[in-house]
């Protein structure tokens, strides 16, 4: 039985070869769907290389909140045959993917380019509708409308534009939005390549118009003036930047590596106005010490990072923790692994690995959160966490949350207050009496900031009395140890349960499904599907990983009929941490690990088939 | 401020830059003079030791800024200058001081020695290059020469040793010195050069280990066996200027450069020291305050970040 969402969503593709100009008219495309008043959800896959390889944008709208995407698509647009059929016949072994076209809905439109003047048979399929668009002549025919005739070469990247023209005037789309959308993103010096776009729509609407008289089966109109919303189009590098803007962010360290970097550029870009420093190092272990450095003199700092960067981290990691530092907050950025892995892939792989990040005990806080307000208010909370508890903060997010396109209502951030934490007042300009390190009940030693006379302390990576100062006398040894490990039951006590998890649904359920990270989307669209099956479910989503609100999930999950971890890894890392912190093992495990995030169906067939087939443990992965 | 209490800027006392730790290097160590070096200088010139960052990293070495009685940290092994960066960038009104072991420098830190050098932040970094490892028993360190044994070495180095100023130069340091931790007077006044230096200025300075380097010995650098001291003082001679007058002439910078890396590889009887190079370049923390112009006025640490109004991005994503 269909749900409200998957009767009333669209899912628009666009292919083609990477360098090519996809990225910029999917999200020109995405955006004039947004001012329409519809809800957006976008994501792209890419190859690790620049040029040429296949890439695709994936755009899901619909008239009611949507947040992941479906395997189907609606409406394929392809630059190129790669994107219809796959790169099977030039690969040696496994094929790189098979192309988009088996995944057109029946009654599904593809539109591409009549030059490549494919034989239809080679499609397969008869349940679908061709749309074949000579892209070089359509756009031969704008370019004269503006008076760019016989430039059509030197123009070549806006055949992209033209297929975005025949999308809508195949499917009926209001032009005008387009038009606003390419008219918003060309603006200033760039005004006299909008009008060349919106000529280059126009005529490809009208071709297609004229041409083609069978309409797909499902199509997408703009909701109503009176109730469109003013809504954003927001990825999560963006909303994880503006938090750190907004929690007084003065440093951000790093070293360029996909997934993080788009993050760090757009701090570069936007940071200087904001006062805010951005330093680009010579490897990420620079990075972690030198904002280590930075959040010891008093300033909030930052780094991003993915995988193979947080593994040069390590060391600084630890120490930032025994000198008790401020910070720093690592915003880890997963990416599929080990080592070089697929860079430009989404993974969840990197949990136990954000919870073991160096040598030795000591403290530390990990969160994971699973859209974009969540990355907000977590990115945000980490540095008062960072300084409040002086240990360094690990946000664990992912490559699909990164570079998905998410719509948002507006981030609520009345509730967010600067908490700085216990800053240490001297009495004198002496400072006699302060200890740096002095041993408390909650295990938190009032800070100075460098530069302020009676503040001086010395610290150390070596084991220090509460003077900072080397020793490895024994008792020191366990009062320090005890001292800093207490800040993280003081951490748990204080982090609101909020900030912990979400029990999604009813309290009660026939089935609870448990999960973290940027899965949440998927899931949460997916629970009403679940429930036509005739089951009612919730959906616990684990949010602190570090330190890990065990009790409250431990009761949740012991009142559990029935549960269903749902994970972007091989080896079910959140399971583990559950078993490991509450002794209690989940009954099913659906896993994904080919690098790509979940589609809805991946996550509503994963747990019927667990559940059909009685497995422990269900793999899914849909081409 | 009423007139009457713009009263006289207190003067710092030698003692206060000293605290009561108690110094745990081997008697005889030439890390002694180094730390009195640097207390001395400090004192000197009178900076406030509460506006003092000393920054180490691990060795022997690692641990002077416990002993000097100012703001410090003692990081990780090779990551002083990391650190020191960030601290610097984070309040610029600090006197920033990176100290550390050849090892740290050259070995596990010199890709931050190099990258420190092109990046040009206002502070310094001073090496106590002893020839071995000290704190890990008198392993061969970055500088011993290839062929030499020292007596903690079963075998003779087979790998070259790197000559610390020739890489300063090629790295970009704009201030290049080199100094005797026994000759502690000319050592503070080189300390003090180094701090004045805008940009960073790097001081190696040979330093005498005797527990594990018995080739690079106090008598050996006195030079007892050849009747005269090995240590040659750059500015004995008078027609030597390392200073570049023009430093938009790549001309001056080569020749300057050139003659500093001829001193430079002076070896077995006569050891350059002095300063080897300086020129004012405009520093990392400058330029990062062309960016964000309220930096030229106040530190990083000081502006006022937590009032932001971030509704414009959001604005830019609607
Ligand atoms: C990552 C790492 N590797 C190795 C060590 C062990 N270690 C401690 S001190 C040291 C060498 C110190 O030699 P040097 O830097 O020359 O300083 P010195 O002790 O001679 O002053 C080493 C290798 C460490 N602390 N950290
Ligand atoms: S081992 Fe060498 S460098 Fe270390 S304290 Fe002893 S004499 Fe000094």
């Amino acid at each position: 039985m269909p749900t409200e969402l998957s009767r009333r969503e669209f899912s628009w593709v666009l292919g083609g070869p990477q360098g090519g100009g996809i990225n910029a008219s999917a999200e020109i495309y995405a955006k004039a769907l947004s001012h329409g008043g519809l809800h957006v959800f976008a994501n792209i896959e890419f190859h690790s290389n620049i040029m040429g390889k296949h890439s695709y944008y994936r755009v899901t709208a619909a008239p009611v909140p949507v947040h992941s995407h479906i395997d189907e698509i609606h409406m394929l647009v392809a630059l190129d045959q790669e994107s219809l059929f796959g790169d099977a016949p030039e690969r040696k072994h496994y094929p790189s993917h098979t192309g988009h076209v088996h995944q057109v809905a029946r009654g599904g439109g593809v539109i591409y380019d009549a030059d490549l003047k494919i034989d239809p048979g080679r499609f397969g399929r008869d349940d679908i509708n061709l749309y074949p668009i000579p892209f070089f002549e359509v756009l031969e025919e704008a370019l004269k409308e503006v008076g760019k005739g016989g430039q059509s070469r030197k123009y070549i990247v806006m055949r992209n534009t033209v297929a975005l023209g025949a999308s809508i005037g195949i499917s009926g789309y209001d032009e005008e939005l387009l038009f606003d959308a390419i008219r918003n993103e060309f603006k200033g010096r760039k005004a006299e390549a909008a009008e060349m776009n919106v000529a280059a729509v126009r005529a490809a609407a009208a071709y297609a118009r004229s041409q083609f008289k069978t309409k797909p089966e499902r199509r997408l109109l703009p909701v109503p003036v009176e109730s469109r919303k003013d809504r954003m189009l927001i990825k999560g590098f963006q909303a994880v930047g503006i938090a750190k803007l907004k929690a007084g962010l003065g440093m951000q360290t790093y070293y360029p590596i996909s997934p993080a970097t788009d993050e760090s550029v757009y701090l570069e870009q936007k940071g200087p106005q904001y006062q805010c420093t951005v330093v680009q190092c010579e490897d990420e272990i620079a990075s972690i010490n030198m904002a280590i450095g930075a959040a010891h003199m008093g300033v909030r700092a930052a780094t991003s990072t993915a995988g193979p960067g947080f593994a040069l981290m390590s060391e600084g990691f630890g120490f930032a923790a025994i000198t008790e530092a401020p910070g720093p907050v690592v915003f880890l950025w997963q990416r599929g692994g080990p080592s070089t892995g697929l860079p430009t892939r989404t993974e969840q792989a990197d949990l136990q690995f954000a919870l073991h990040p160096a040598h030795g005990d000591f403290p530390h806080i990990v969160v994971a959160p699973g859209d974009i307000d969540e990355s907000f208010t977590d990115s945000f909370e980490s540095f008062n966490w960072a300084d409040r508890y002086q240990m360094p903060v690990v946000v664990l997010l992912e490559k699909f949350l990164a570079s998905s396109m998410f719509s948002n209502d507006g981030i609520d951030m009345s509730k967010l207050k600067i908490d700085r934490g216990l800053i240490h007042q001297p009495v004198d300009a002496d400072g006699d009496g302060y200890r740096r390190h002095a041993i408390t009940a909650d295990g938190i030693s009032p800070r100075t900031i460098p530069g302020m006379p009676g503040g001086i302390f010395s610290t150390t990576s070596d084991e220090h009395d509460p003077e900072g100062h080397i020793t490895e006398g024994i008792e020191n040894r366990i009062a320090m140890m005890r001292k800093r490990m207490a800040k993280l039951e003081t951490a748990a006590r204080e982090i609101p349960a909020s900030s912990k998890f979400t029990l999604h649904g009813p309290r009660q359920a026939d089935m609870t499904l448990v999960a973290w990270g940027a899965t949440k989307g998927a899931i949460v669209d997916a629970m009403s599907e679940l429930e036509n099956d005739g089951r009612s479910v919730n959906f616990l989503q684990i949010r602190l990983m570090r330190p890990f609100p065990a009790d409250a999930v431990a009761a949740i999950l012991r009142n559990a009929r029935l549960t269903v971890l749902i994970e972007n890894n091989y080896s079910a890392q959140l399971g583990a941490l559950i078993s490991e912190q509450t002794g209690i093992a989940l009954d099913h495990h659906v896993l994904k690990y080919d690098g790509r995030p979940f589609s809805r169906n991946e996550i509503v067939e994963g747990v019927r088939s667990a559940l059909s087939e009685q497995k422990k443990e269900v793999m899914v992965s849909h081409a | 401020m009423p007139e009457a209490a713009a009263a006289a800027p207190k003067k710092f006392a030698l003692q206060e830059y000293k605290t009561e730790v108690h110094v745990d290097w081997c008697p005889g160590c030439g890390d002694f003079g180094i730390l009195s070096s640097i207390q001395q200088a400090l004192f000197q010139l009178q900076i406030p030791p509460y506006k003092v960052a000393m920054i180490s990293g691990i060795g022997c070495s690692g641990k002077t800024p416990h002993y000097i009685d100012t703001y410090g940290l003692h990081t990780l092994h090779g990551r002083a200058l990391p650190v020191a960066t960030g601290a610097k960038l984070a309040n610029n009104q600090l006197t920033v001081v990176a100290v550390g072991g050849d090892g740290d420098g050259y070995g596990i830190g010199a890709g931050y020695f190099v990258n420190s050098g092109r990046r040009n932040v206002d502070m310094t970094y001073i090496v106590f290059n002893n020839g071995v490892y000290g704190l890990t028993k008198g392993q061969a360190s970055p500088t011993l020469a290839k062929g030499s044994k020292t007596k903690s070495m079963p075998e003779a180095s087979i790998q070259e040793g790197v000559n610390p100023i020739a890489l300063a130069l090629g790295a970009g340091y704009t201030w290049i010195g080199r100094g005797y931790a026994l000759d502690v007077k000319n050592l503070v006044s080189l300390v003090v050069q180094a701090i004045s230096h805008k940009g960073t200025s790097f001081l190696d300075v040979f330093q005498t280990c005797p527990v594990y380097n018995d080739l690079r010995t106090k008598e050996w650098y006195a030079g007892e066996d050849i009747g005269r001291t090995r240590i040659r003082k750059l500015d004995a001679d008078a027609k030597w200027d390392p200073i570049v007058k023009d430093p938009a002439s790549i001309d001056e910078i080569v020749e300057k450069k050139g003659l500093a890396l001829r001193a430079s590889y002076e070896t077995g009887d006569s050891l350059a020291t002095g300063v080897f190079y300086s020129i004012q370049l405009p520093t990392y923390d400058e330029q990062l305050a062309m960016k964000v112009p309220a930096l030229k006025d106040h530190p990083l640490v000081d502006l006022p970040l937590y009032q932001r109004d971030v509704d414009p991005l959001f604005a830019e994503l609607a």
